[in-house]
C-alpha cells in the first residue's frame, strides 16, 4: 500500500516530466492523460494497422519473452488475473482485477491472496478459462524457465522446488484451485509487495493447460484478449486478429479494440520503417528513430510524433566473470572511458536523453544521484576520464586483450556499439564490432554459452519498483549458466548483494522510505565495488505514427496502447 | 636505290619477327590509348588512397577512426559542432560537406568521422582486398587449372568436381556464407589462426568463390595445349613433367591469365563491396568502399554523400579495369571470349 503512493508520487513526476519534454514537439490526437478507454467508438472500429519493425522480438510464447516489442502487442492478446489498468498516464500504474472478479482478499499477513475467477471467459481457440488453466500456467512459468522464476515467483510455496527441478514442478500448496468456488488461492513464503505488480505482466498470462511445456517459439499460443496471434514468421511478418470469443468483461483490463487486424513486418531498414510512415504506407516504428532524421519528423509531422519521458536504461554490461572484465580494474576502466555525452548524441541528442551514472533511473524508486566514474567529483555525469580509464587498464594486466562488442543491427544500437568499440581500442584493448539481428540479440547476449564480454542493451521497467532493475538485473536469481533467459547479463552473482537485497524489500512492506534509502544505497554499491555494467543514458521514447491514425494512447507501464489505435 | 629499299625493309621485317610475343603485346597495349587512360585512372586511384595517411594528418587534421561526436570546426567565422543538434525539431545531424579540403570536405558520417579521409582510407583497403584476392584466385585457378588438365584421369576428376561444387552455388550466396560464417568467428584450422576482423578473411572468401571461373578456361587451355607437338616433342625428349609444366605449358597459359587479372580484381571490388554493405566484409574499425556506404545509407535521407562518394569511387575504379581489361585481351589474347566464362 505504502509503495503504491511512492508509485503514485513518481507517476506525477513522470507525466510532468513527459509533459516538459514535448517540447516543440505537438502532442497530437492523444487520449487526455487518465481519461478511461471504456467509452468505445465504434465507428473508428475496422481496418488493418500497419507496424513495421527491422526484426522479429525472437519467441512469441508469453511466459518466456522479456521484449517490449511484444509486452506492448501482449497487452490486447493475454492476460493475467490481474492487470495494469489501460488508460493513459499515471492510472496506467494501477493494478486492476482482469481474469479475477475483483482484486485479491490478502490475508494470513500478506501471505495469502484469493482471487474469485470470472466465469465464461474463452480462449481465442473456444476453451473456457478454468482454475485448471491458471495453476497450469503458473506451472509452467517455472517449466519453461521464465526469465524471471527465480526471483520473482519463487516466493510462492513451492517455488523454490520449482527452480531446482522445473520438470516436476506442481506448486503443491503455493497455488491451490478450487473448481467448485472458482478460486484460486496463492500461498506465498513470505509476504510481498510487489507479487500483484508481478501477476500483471505478460509473465502472468493465463494460457491453456494443455499448452506444452517448452518454449513455443514461433507457435502462438491462445489467449483471452481481444485479439489473437493468428501467424508469426520471424523472417517476415506477425499478425494479429480479432478474438472472436472475445467480450469485454472489464474495459480497464481488457478493453475492445479498434483495427480488425495488426500486422508487424520485419525487414525493412528504420530508414525506410521512418519514410513508409511519412508516406502513409505504415503506421507505426518500432525501433528506435535514426538520429538523423529525427529533425525531420519533429518539423514537418510534428502532430504525428509523441515524445515520453521512460524510467529505462541504456546501458552495456560487461560479463563478469570472463576476462578481460572478470577483472573490476578492467570494468571500471571502460566506465571512466565511455563519454556519455556523446552516447546521447548518437540517441538523438539532449532533448531525447540524459547521461546517467546510476542503475536507477531518476525520478524512480530509490533513486540516489551519484556518479562513481566522472571527469570530475560530482554527483553529475561531467565527461569521461580516459587518462584514468587508460591507467586502469594498464593495472589491471588486461591490455591487448581482445574484446568484442555485441549490439543489436539497427542503425542507433549498431552506432553505439561502433562507439564503444573505438573507446575500447583507444583504451588499449583490441575491440571488434558484432552486430546481431534483435530477433537474437537479446536472447543472445544472456546466454554463457556465448561467452559475450560486453554488449549493448536496453531495459524498461516492468513496474516501478527499485527491485525491476536491482533484483532482476543483478541478482543471483537472474543468473543462469548456459540459458537464453539469464536475465542477469553481467553474471554478476555476489551472496551480499542479494542479502542486502532481499532486507529491502522485506523493509517496503514496514517502511518504503527506508527502503527506497536502501536501494539507493544498493545502487551505488553495486558500481562502486562491482561496476558490472555501464550505465549510458535514460532515453525518452519517440513514437511515429502516420497520419491517418488516431486515438493514440501512451501508458506509463507498457507505453503506447497499439490496439487503441483507430486508421478509420 | 630499290635494292638498297629492300634490304631495309628485310632488316626490318627480321626485327619485327625477332620481337617476342609479349613485347609485341605490350606495344599494341601501349597503342590503345583507352587503355593507357584507363591505367592512368587506376594509377591515379591508387596514388589518392595511399596518400591518405599525408591528407589526414596533414590537411584533415583528424583521424577519419575515431568518433569525434564532442568536436567542433570551424566554417567561415563559426565554430559550429560536427554533429550538430538541429536547431528546429529533435535529433542530431552530422555536418554536411564544406568542399574545403582542410575540413570535413564530403561531411561526416554518423560517428562524427570525417567522409572524404575514410574514404581515401577505405579506398586503400578495397584496392588492396581487390588487387590481393585476384591475384590469389588467378594463382591458385593457375595452378589447379593446369594439374587438371595436363595430368587429366584422376587429377583431373578430383579437382573438377571440387570446381562443380564451387561453382554449383551462387557466387554471392557462397560469399555471404562463408562470410557470415567466418567473418564472424573467425578461421581456426589447427595451426592457422585468422580473428574474426582480419582482412585477410575477406580476401580469401573473394578469391576461393572466383576460383572455378578461371581454373576451368584454363584447364581447357592446357588440353588442348598438351595436345600440341612442342609438347609431344618435349615429352619424347625426356623432360620431366614439371619442366613441362613450368617451361612449356606456363608459358603459354600466361596470357590468358593476364587478361584475367584486371577483369577479376574489378569483380572482387564489386564482391567486396557488396559484402561490406552488407556487414560481413571488412569489419569495423577498418573501413573500406563497402563499409562507408554501409554507413551511408543510414544517413541517405539527410546526408546522401557519405553512400554516393565511395560507389562513385568503385565505379570509376571498375569501369577503369574493365576498359584496361579489355586492352589487355586484344593486347594479350585477342581470341579469347573471357566476358562470357565470368
Amino acid at each position: 500500500m505504502s509503495r503504491l503512493k511512492s508509485m503514485k508520487r513518481m507517476g506525477v513526476i513522470l507525466s510532468s516530466l513527459a509533459v516538459c519534454s514535448f517540447g516543440i514537439i505537438a502532442v497530437s490526437s492523444g487520449a487526455p492523460a487518465g481519461a478511461s478507454s471504456s467509452g468505445y467508438m465504434s465507428q473508428h472500429a475496422g481496418g488493418t494497422i500497419h507496424l513495421v519493425a527491422t526484426a522479429a522480438g525472437g519467441t512469441l510464447d508469453p511466459q518466456v519473452n522479456y521484449t517490449l516489442q511484444y509486452w506492448q502487442l501482449y497487452q490486447a492478446s493475454y492476460d493475467g488475473l490481474v492487470a495494469f489498468q489501460k488508460v493513459g498516464g499515471d492510472p496506467s500504474f494501477d493494478v486492476v482485477p482482469d481474469l479475477a472478479v475483483a482484486l485479491p482478499k490478502v490475508t494470513n499477513s500478506g501471505k495469502t491472496y484469493t482471487f474469485v475467477l470470472r466465469k465464461g471467459i474463452k480462449f481465442s481457440n473456444g476453451k473456457t478459462v478454468t482454475v485448471a488453466d491458471v495453476l497450469a500456467s503458473f506451472q509452467r512459468l517455472f517449466k519453461v524457465s521464465n526469465p524471471n522464476a527465480g526471483s520473482w515467483y519463487n516466493d510462492i510455496v513451492g517455488g523454490p522446488a520449482c527452480v531446482t527441478t522445473p520438470a516436476t514442478c506442481t506448486l503443491k500448496g503455493g497455488v491451490v484451485v478450487n473448481a467448485a468456488t472458482n478460486t484460486v488461492v496463492f500461498n506465498l513464503i513470505a509476504p510481498d509487495s510487489e507479487f500483484l505488480d508481478q501477476l500483471a505482466v505478460p509473465f502472468g498470462s493465463i494460457i491453456p493447460a494443455n499448452t506444452p511445456p517448452k518454449d513455443q517459439g514461433d507457435t502462438p499460443i491462445p489467449g483471452t484478449g481481444a485479439y489473437y496471434f493468428a501467424s508469426y514468421n520471424p523472417n517476415s511478418a506477425l499478425v494479429m486478429k480479432r478474438n472472436k470469443y472475445f467480450k469485454v468483461w472489464s474495459a480497464a483490463a481488457q478493453p475492445q479494440g479498434y483495427p480488425d487486424e495488426i500486422e508487424m513486418t520485419f525487414g525493412l531498414p528504420v530508414e525506410s520503417e521512418v519514410t513508409a510512415v511519412e508516406n502513409g504506407q505504415a503506421d507505426w516504428v518500432f525501433d528506435p528513430i535514426p538520429a538523423d532524421r529525427l529533425g525531420e519528423i519533429s518539423t514537418k509531422y510534428a502532430s504525428q510524433v509523441h515524445v515520453h519521458t521512460l524510467t529505462a536504461d541504456w546501458y552495456a554490461p560487461m560479463n563478469v566473470n570472463i576476462a578481460p572484465f572478470n577483472n573490476l580494474m578492467a570494468r571500471q576502466a571502460v566506465n571512466y572511458a565511455l563519454n556519455k555525452n556523446s552516447l546521447v548524441k548518437l540517441y538523438g541528442g539532449s532533448e531525447l536523453a540524459t547521461p546517467t551514472c546510476t542503475i536507477l533511473p531518476p525520478a524512480f524508486p530509490g533513486y540516489l544521484k551519484y556518479c562513481a566514474y566522472n571527469s570530475k567529483t560530482s554527483s553529475t555525469y561531467a565527461g569521461p576520464d580516459l587518462k584514468k580509464a587508460k591507467a586502469l587498464v594498464k593495472a589491471s594486466g588486461t591490455l591487448g586483450d581482445k574484446v568484442a562488442v555485441v549490439a543489436q543491427n539497427d542503425p542507433v544500437d549498431e552506432s553505439v556499439g561502433a562507439y564503444i568499440q573505438s573507446v575500447l581500442n583507444q583504451i588499449g584493448y583490441k575491440a571488434t564490432l558484432k552486430p546481431l539481428s534483435q530477433n537474437i540479440e537479446f536472447s543472445y547476449i544472456q546466454n554463457t554459452q556465448n561467452k559475450v564480454q560486453i554488449s549493448v542493451t536496453q531495459w524498461f521497467q516492468d513496474y516501478p519498483a527499485a527491485s525491476d532493475f536491482l533484483k532482476v538485473l543483478l541478482n543471483c536469481s537472474g543468473f543462469h549458466k548456459a540459458s537464453d533467459n539469464s536475465i542477469n547479463i553481467s553474471g554478476l552473482c555476489d551472496k551480499k548483494i542479494d542479502n542486502e537485497e532481499a532486507t529491502a524489500e522485506t523493509m517496503e512492506l514496514t517502511n518504503p522510505t527506508a527502503a527506497n534509502k536502501l536501494w539507493g544505497q544498493i545502487d551505488k554499491s553495486i558500481m562502486t565495488t562491482d561496476a558490472p555494467w555501464v550505465p549510458l543514458f535514460n532515453p525518452k521514447l519517440v513514437d511515429f505514427v502516420s497520419k491517418r491514425v488516431g486515438n493514440y494512447q501512451f501508458s506509463l507501464e507498457f507505453y503506447m496502447y497499439v490496439d487503441q489505435l483507430w486508421v478509420k | 636505290m630499290a635494292e638498297e629499299v629492300n634490304i631495309i625493309n628485310k632488316v626490318a621485317m627480321t626485327a619485327v619477327d625477332s620481337e617476342s610475343p609479349w613485347r609485341s603485346s605490350l606495344r599494341q597495349l601501349r597503342r590503345n590509348r583507352a587503355a593507357m587512360t584507363a591505367l592512368g585512372v587506376l594509377l591515379f586511384m591508387v596514388v589518392v588512397t595511399l596518400l591518405a595517411p599525408f591528407y589526414a594528418h596533414h590537411f584533415a587534421h583528424d583521424n577519419p577512426f575515431v568518433p569525434n561526436l564532442q568536436g567542433r570546426i570551424k566554417i567561415g567565422n563559426h565554430f559550429r559542432e560536427v554533429m550538430q543538434t538541429n536547431t528546429t525539431g529533435l535529433g542530431v545531424t552530422p555536418v554536411g560537406p564544406t568542399w574545403n579540403f582542410s575540413k570535413y570536405f564530403l561531411g561526416a558520417d554518423e560517428l562524427g568521422r570525417d567522409v572524404f579521409a575514410r574514404v581515401l582510407y577505405g579506398g586503400r583497403v578495397t584496392l588492396l582486398i581487390g588487387f590481393s584476392s585476384g591475384l590469389i584466385c588467378i594463382t591458385v585457378a593457375t595452378v589447379l587449372g593446369m594439374l587438371a588438365g595436363y595430368f587429366g584421369r584422376a587429377t583431373d576428376w578430383i579437382i573438377s568436381r571440387l570446381l562443380d561444387i564451387i561453382w554449383a552455388f551462387p557466387i554471392y550466396l557462397l560469399a555471404i556464407s562463408l562470410s557470415v560464417i567466418l567473418v564472424t568467428n573467425g578461421l581456426d584450422l589447427g595451426i592457422i589462426h585468422i580473428g574474426a576482423g582480419s582482412l585477410l578473411l575477406p580476401i580469401l572468401i573473394i578469391a576461393s568463390v572466383y576460383v572455378p571461373y578461371v581454373a576451368r578456361p584454363v584447364r581447357g587451355i592446357v588440353f588442348s595445349l598438351k595436345e600440341r607437338d612442342f609438347i609431344h616433342a618435349a615429352v619424347a625428349s625426356g623432360a620431366s613433367d614439371w619442366h613441362i609444366l613450368r617451361k612449356e605449358i606456363l608459358p603459354n597459359v600466361m596470357p590468358s591469365v593476364i587478361v584475367f587479372f584486371p577483369l577479376m580484381v574489378a569483380l572482387n571490388i564489386l564482391t567486396e563491396s557488396a559484402l561490406s554493405t552488407l556487414g560481413i566484409g571488412v569489419q569495423p574499425p577498418e573501413a573500406s568502399w563497402g563499409t562507408i556506404i554501409n554507413d551511408g545509407l543510414q544517413l541517405l535521407h539527410t546526408r546522401p554523400w557519405v553512400a554516393i562518394a565511395p560507389g562513385i569511387c568503385i565505379v570509376i575504379v571498375c569501369v577503369a579495369l574493365n576498359i584496361f581489361g579489355d586492352g589487355v585481351r586484344d593486347a594479350f589474347d585477342p581470341r579469347a571470349k573471357l566476358r562470357g566464362s565470368i
